[in-house]
């Protein structure tokens, strides 16, 4: 890699890093409504998978996906927008947080219903298959959604189209307060790809190179059409489930030690041992960084409010019928 | 023109979209090599080809799931439930990823899928076969629902549906597909969604029905004939309602009699009859009155299907009932 690639990546899991801290601090102080989500400590994850992707693949986040949209491409001024509940949002408004996708960069928005995404990615990739289209689709789910009849399903025929599909549990071991141990009986999540067929990958989610080099094999693999990969990144989220949880389920050892193999850490640690200029590195990048993130939360303020009735929009192409 | 059954001309409508749009295909349980289990899908694979025709795992979430992704696209999949009563099995995939897709989205997606499959009693099919599941998804914004009772009605809303840029829940009639055979139009034609069709003309009493029991009513209607003057309104549409053609009976007969065969408690009839109250309180000369299935579940045995069902006896009986008033 080059000294140019490295310092993207590290600006990007720094951008998602200050763009959730921000939208913590804006939700502390009561100017958000609704869930906030951070996926804190999982950047190396979300970074090193959506990076692998080029413009036209698709990519399906889960509502603690930031860095999926952040690297996917999506406009931060819009997804602040998006956050704050306003009309430049990507759903107007209609819903919060990460559930309105940016379709034009290949962001599907997803349900509250965790892995119920993946159907939706394997019939993207059934398309991409049917029309020879070199594409993939990467759908994001948690250990805890792993659980759920949608991921066997998907699963299940992606094997046995062989799909241009990547299926990436990121395993941080809280589905809300569940541990994994209540979750599955397996050791790994990723065991379970035998069982569909195809290969399945267990790797450290906070070491970025370790997320990218997964990554390279599973869309090889899928781009020669040998089909999907599962890939189970091992991670952890410092915050609670939203905002509002104060995670009491876990110890502050268990948190620690997370904290001392934090993602941008590790790679600051690597940059420093490459011998760049770290300190400049951090000071440059914090600074951008910092930059995008108030430009966009001066965007969203300024983005006006929907009005009531604009809930009636968007239910049909065109309306219809006499709805009340 | 051609004598074509019901089951026929929902198999003409796939086929005509399915050559004039590359787009458009199906997905299901053996829907391909088999024809679909009461060969709606005849014929099609070897026409189409497996890709386009595709024979999936049991998986109706994955089925309805995958056809959203399709959608988002461009493609414009038709979903097949093997028997409608399977739909319980994809319905998060329904009413919070499909009915919901553009909303969420803030206009940016369409989802034009279609998923249809046989429902409907009066064959015996016990408790999971013959269910009539439209009124689970009747309350639901961003779906459409219809209900074809005629082989015309079943191609030129098949068609439209196809084309339709929402999702379309089609729920065909099992009963249906090979007692109704009828004489379509061999050129192109199209039936519209959110209309619905006067099936006998009449002047005492309105009866709003949609799917197998049109049948009923219209035999009902037919033999009271020179007693009562019965307007049968076929709805064909179920979401959005023709609330024009619903008022438009009602204030000519002031009468209003709704029958389905989903069950009564909850069913569709229950927000027609709340509107027409609420709307037509003036124009109404006795109360709307409602007729659907029993409050339980669709038994097995002869004796208990037919206790439940409403048939052609128990709509003449309802009218004569209301007529008195």
């Amino acid at each position: 890699m080059t000294e140019q690639k490295e310092r993207e990546l590290y600006f990007w899991m720094v951008l998602v890093r200050e763009f959730e801290a921000r939208v913590a601090a804006l939700d502390k102080q009561g100017k958000l409504a609704g869930g906030v989500y951070s996926g804190r400590g999982q950047e190396a994850a979300t970074v090193g998978v959506c990076h692998a992707l080029r413009p036209d693949d698709w990519v399906f986040p889960l509502h603690r996906d930031m860095g999926a949209y952040l690297v996917k491409g999506a406009d931060p001024n819009r997804l602040m927008a998006q956050i704050f509940g306003r009309r430049d949002g990507f759903s107007k408004g209609k819903d919060s947080y990460l559930h309105g996708g940016d379709l034009a960069h290949g962001i599907f928005g997803a349900t509250s219903m965790l892995a119920a995404t993946l159907p939706v990615a394997a019939g993207m990739a059934y398309k991409f298959r049917m029309k020879n289209e070199d594409r993939l689709a990467v759908a994001f789910f948690g250990e805890g959604a792993s659980s759920r009849g949608d991921a066997h399903e998907a699963m299940n025929f992606a094997g046995v189209h062989k799909l241009p599909v990547i299926f990436v549990c990121e395993n941080n071991f809280y589905a809300y307060s569940t541990p994994n141990e209540l979750q599955f009986a397996v050791e790994n999540v990723a065991d379970r790809a035998a069982g569909y067929g195809f290969k399945g990958e267990v790797a450290s989610g906070n070491d970025l190179h370790t997320v990218m080099n997964v990554m390279q094999k599973a869309t090889d693999r899928a781009r020669r059409g040998e089909g999907p990969t599962f890939i189970e990144l091992k991670t952890y989220r410092y915050h609670g489930h939203s905002e509002h949880d104060r995670a009491a389920y876990r110890t502050e050892e268990e948190l620690v030690t997370w904290e001392s193999r934090d993602p941008i850490e590790l790679w600051e640690h690597y940059m420093d041992k490459r011998k760049y200029d770290l300190p400049a590195i951090q000071a440059e990048t914090l600074a951008r960084a910092r930059k995008v993130v108030e430009d966009a939360v001066a965007f969203a303020e300024a983005s006006p409010e929907p009005t009531g009735p604009e809930a009636m929009d968007d239910l049909y192409a065109t309306p219809v019928g006499e709805g009340r | 023109m051609p004598m074509v059954t019901y089951l026929q001309a929902i198999n003409q409508a796939m086929q005509e979209e399915m050559a004039r749009d590359e787009n458009v295909m199906l997905m299901g349980e053996d829907v391909g090599a088999m024809g679909g289990a009461f060969k709606v899908s005849e014929g099609l694979i070897e026409r189409f080809g497996k890709l386009r025709i595709v024979d999936t795992p049991i998986s109706e979430s994955l089925i309805i799931g995958a056809g959203v992704g399709l959608a988002v696209l461009g493609m414009r999949p038709i979903l097949e439930m093997q028997f409608i009563d399977f739909i319980a099995c994809g319905f998060d995939q329904i009413v919070n990823q499909a009915a919901t897709l553009r909303y969420r989205h803030g206009g940016q997606a369409s989802c034009p899928i279609v998923i249809r499959g046989p429902g409907g009693a009066g064959v015996h099919g016990g408790l999971y076969h013959s269910q009539n599941p439209e009124s689970w998804f009747f309350s639901v914004p961003g779906l459409k629902l219809v209900a074809p009772a005629t082989a015309y009605d079943a191609k030129g809303l098949m068609k439209s549906a196809i084309r339709d840029d929402d999702p379309v829940l089609y729920f065909e009639h099992k009963f249906l597909y090979r007692r109704i055979k009828e004489e379509i139009p061999d050129e192109e034609f199209l039936v519209p969604i959110g209309k619905a069709a006067l099936r006998s003309e009449g002047t005492d009493v309105t009866v709003i029905t949609y799917g197998a029991t049109v049948h009923s009513a219209v035999g009902a209607a037919r033999d009271l004939a020179g007693e009562i003057s019965v307007e049968v309104v076929d709805l064909r549409t179920l979401l959005p309602l023709d609330w024009g053609m619903i008022r438009a009976s009602v204030r000519k007969t002031g009468k209003a009699l709704i029958v389905h065969e989903a069950r009564l408690t909850g069913g569709i009839g229950a927000e027609i009859a709340a509107r027409i109250a609420e709307e037509l309180f003036e124009d109404l000369d006795g109360p709307v009155m409602r007729l659907g299935s029993r409050d339980t579940h669709n038994a097995f045995a002869a004796p208990m299907e037919a206790f439940i069902l409403p048939d052609k006896l128990k709509i003449t009986e309802a009218i004569r009932k209301l007529a008195r008033y």
